[in-house]
């Protein structure tokens, strides 16, 4: 796609040198889009060098050099409870997320290349599934869990955030996009059984979409707020979000807190970022593609 | 998808009585074959009824429950578990609390959902434009959000709204001029609203560069022959082509509109403007939580689910209804 546009883009240019100027007025919009998104990193960035009195008392865009110090703070808070929230959240998005990616993979592969009945009903409530927002079933969650006694527990986090009607659409997509149905014909005539074909054929050519997924499906639940703030009491297991809002709860009576909650704020944002910027190429949500196919 | 159609037809009723006799065998038959396929689905459709069919059918049970107090409402048995009709639901619908809450959800969403979807496809549109400049780091800057969560972003702009803190306050006591208070009563849905446009803009914006991608060239080099401005391609060609990308983007939008919890909740201890029923979730949160009331949180809920429901499904039919008529 990028090669044919750009090109395009240079035979343009040699038909018409005029178009291949630069064109401040987009470049200045983009780099003001550029500027309003970067700017709140770039003041956590500062504000997390700062103490307590520097944070209230200097210029927010002034760097000073606490950074070190109250890094070591947030370490020393209740035994390194900040760490074990940061294990937390990686453990519920690594598990939940690859574990959703694994069953959505095995679902949308079923409903894209087997044929059987009520194969249109299954699709039809997964559709009704995707409009029902997560969020909206926290509660409703919470409470049916509540009965069978599963609330506060690592379970409680972890098995809502396995099933995501969407990553069930999605696999579909990529299943009937990237899977030729010969191949797996031809599989089946060579006596490979039907787990196998999918293992060893569908998965390795849906991969680059089961990446995307999975990067989904891990935003959502290391971003997730409500599911864990609901389910858990034990600050233990909160993840992240859950816990740094809980400091912030505090600050409101120990502002000392503040410097604490924008370290923490910074030290959370950072695996994040680290892993869209090595995973940029997965991230081409083709969600229009996929509501075409339909 | 053929594939799927041309199994049914692949075994039609035969006409002849010998037909009629292997019919239950086939039956069998096709149960036995299907069995692979419902293995896949097994994983999914388990969680599925656990976790969205059982949560929201018990809700609905609850929904229709309340406690009654027996005689002074004292010790163990004093509260009893009883039918509640659609009482749970007129209280809900006529709550002031829960409908001043549906009221500021409906104005944010004016705010947010048509700002952030304009600008995510002028982004979008000016990253896929052959003539803007450093787009590499224009978009992945504008995307770099997502991996923000919102408790985090509602923090950083929290602090950058409290005018002790912000630098637009500091500039603009530089420049003499005074600025509004961004968390007074007045101002805080556009707060919320920016924080949300903030974490979403580049997602969206995402989303529709992708499906700008995949236009073929040729399907405007006509256009360009004819002299057509970038401007006019943009509006008039590649518009119309990804509408089916902005209406995604637009749908999931609404969605998550209708579901704001996160922002609001964690800039309630910094401001103090936030009372605890800003949205329809933190009232729902209050009553179940704080006030123990589980069974008008339940029927809320179940409004709440209801609602976003009809609007995305409603939605969905007002859009394909347009594009049909349209390719007509």
């Amino acid at each position: 796609m990028k090669t044919s546009s750009q090109a395009h883009g240079r035979r343009d240019g040699q038909r018409n040198g005029r178009r291949d100027r630069i064109g401040w007025p987009s470049t200045i919009i983009l780099l003001l889009g550029a500027f309003y998104c970067l700017m709140p990193v770039a003041w956590v960035l500062m504000a997390a060098t700062k103490s307590t009195a520097e944070l209230f008392g200097t210029f927010t865009f002034s760097p000073s050099g606490n950074l070190f110090t109250n890094i070591a703070n947030l370490t020393d808070m209740r035994d390194g409870l900040f760490w074990r929230w940061m294990g937390n959240s990686a453990l519920y998005a690594a598990v939940g997320g690859g574990l959703s990616t694994l069953i959505s993979a095995m679902a949308g592969y079923a409903l894209a290349k087997f044929n059987f009945r009520g194969k249109k009903l299954a699709f039809n409530i997964l559709l009704v599934g995707v409009l029902v927002p997560g969020v909206v079933l926290a509660i409703p969650q919470y409470l049916l869990l509540a009965k069978v006694g599963l609330t506060n527990t690592y379970w409680s986090v972890l098995l809502p955030s396995i099933i995501s009607p969407y990553s069930v659409y999605l696999a579909r997509v990529y299943a009937g996009a990237a899977v030729p149905t010969d191949v797996i014909e031809a599989g089946r005539t060579d006596g490979a059984h039907t787990w196998r074909i999918f293992r060893s054929i569908a998965m390795p050519m849906m991969l680059p979409g089961l990446i995307t997924i999975f990067l989904f499906q891990f935003v959502a639940i290391w971003n997730n707020y409500m599911l864990p703030f609901i389910m858990l009491g034990n600050d233990q297991l909160y993840p992240l979000t859950v816990g740094l809002s809980s400091l912030v709860n505090q600050g409101s009576q120990y502002p000392a807190m503040y410097a604490l909650v924008i370290t923490g704020a910074l030290l959370s944002i950072i695996p994040l970022i680290a892993l869209f910027l090595s995973l940029q190429r997965y991230w081409r949500v083709d969600l229009a593609a996929g509501a075409v196919k339909a | 998808m053929t594939a799927a159609q041309a199994t049914p037809s692949a075994s039609p009723p035969t006409a002849t009585p010998a037909g009629t006799t292997r019919r239950p065998r086939k039956r069998k038959r096709q149960l036995w074959r299907d069995l692979p396929a419902w293995g896949f689905l097994t994983p999914v459709a388990v969680l599925f009824v656990l976790f969205m069919v059982a949560p929201i059918g018990y809700a609905l049970f609850l929904s229709f429950r309340t406690y009654k107090t027996q005689g002074l409402g004292l010790g163990k048995g004093a509260r009893k578990e009883v039918w509640n009709g659609l009482e749970n639901y007129a209280k809900a619908l006529s709550d002031p609390e829960f409908l001043a809450s549906v009221g500021r959800v409906l104005i944010y969403g004016l705010v947010l959902v048509p700002t952030m979807i304009l600008l995510a496809t002028i982004f979008a549109l000016l990253l896929d434009s052959r003539r803007a400049r450093l787009k590499q780091f224009s978009r992945v800057s504008i995307f770099l959000p997502y991996a923000v969560p919102a408790v985090i972003s509602s923090l950083m702009w929290g602090f950058l709204y409290l005018p002790a803190v912000s630098p637009f306050h500091w500039l603009a006591g530089r420049a003499g001029v005074s600025l509004p208070n961004m968390v007074s009563p007045n101002l805080i849905t556009f707060a919320v609203a920016n924080i949300a446009l903030w974490g979403g803009v580049g997602f969206n914006m995402v989303v529709i560069y992708t499906s700008l991608k995949a236009i073929p060239s040729e399907l405007y080099e006509a256009a360009v022959l004819d002299g057509c401005t970038e401007f006019q391609i943009a509006v008039r060609v590649k518009v119309p082509i990804v509408a089916p990308a902005i209406i995604m983007t637009l749908l999931f939008s609404l969605i998550s509109t209708l579901q704001v919890f996160a922002e609001p909740m964690t800039l309630k201890p910094l401001t103090n403007t936030v009372p605890s029923t800003w949205t329809p979730l933190m009232k729902i949160y209050r009553d179940a939580f704080v006030r123990d009331d589980i069974f008008s949180a339940a029927a809320s809920s179940i409004v709440v689910a209801f609602v976003t429901f009809l609007v995305s499904f409603g939605f969905l039919r007002l859009v394909q209804g347009r594009a049909f008529n349209e390719d007509q």
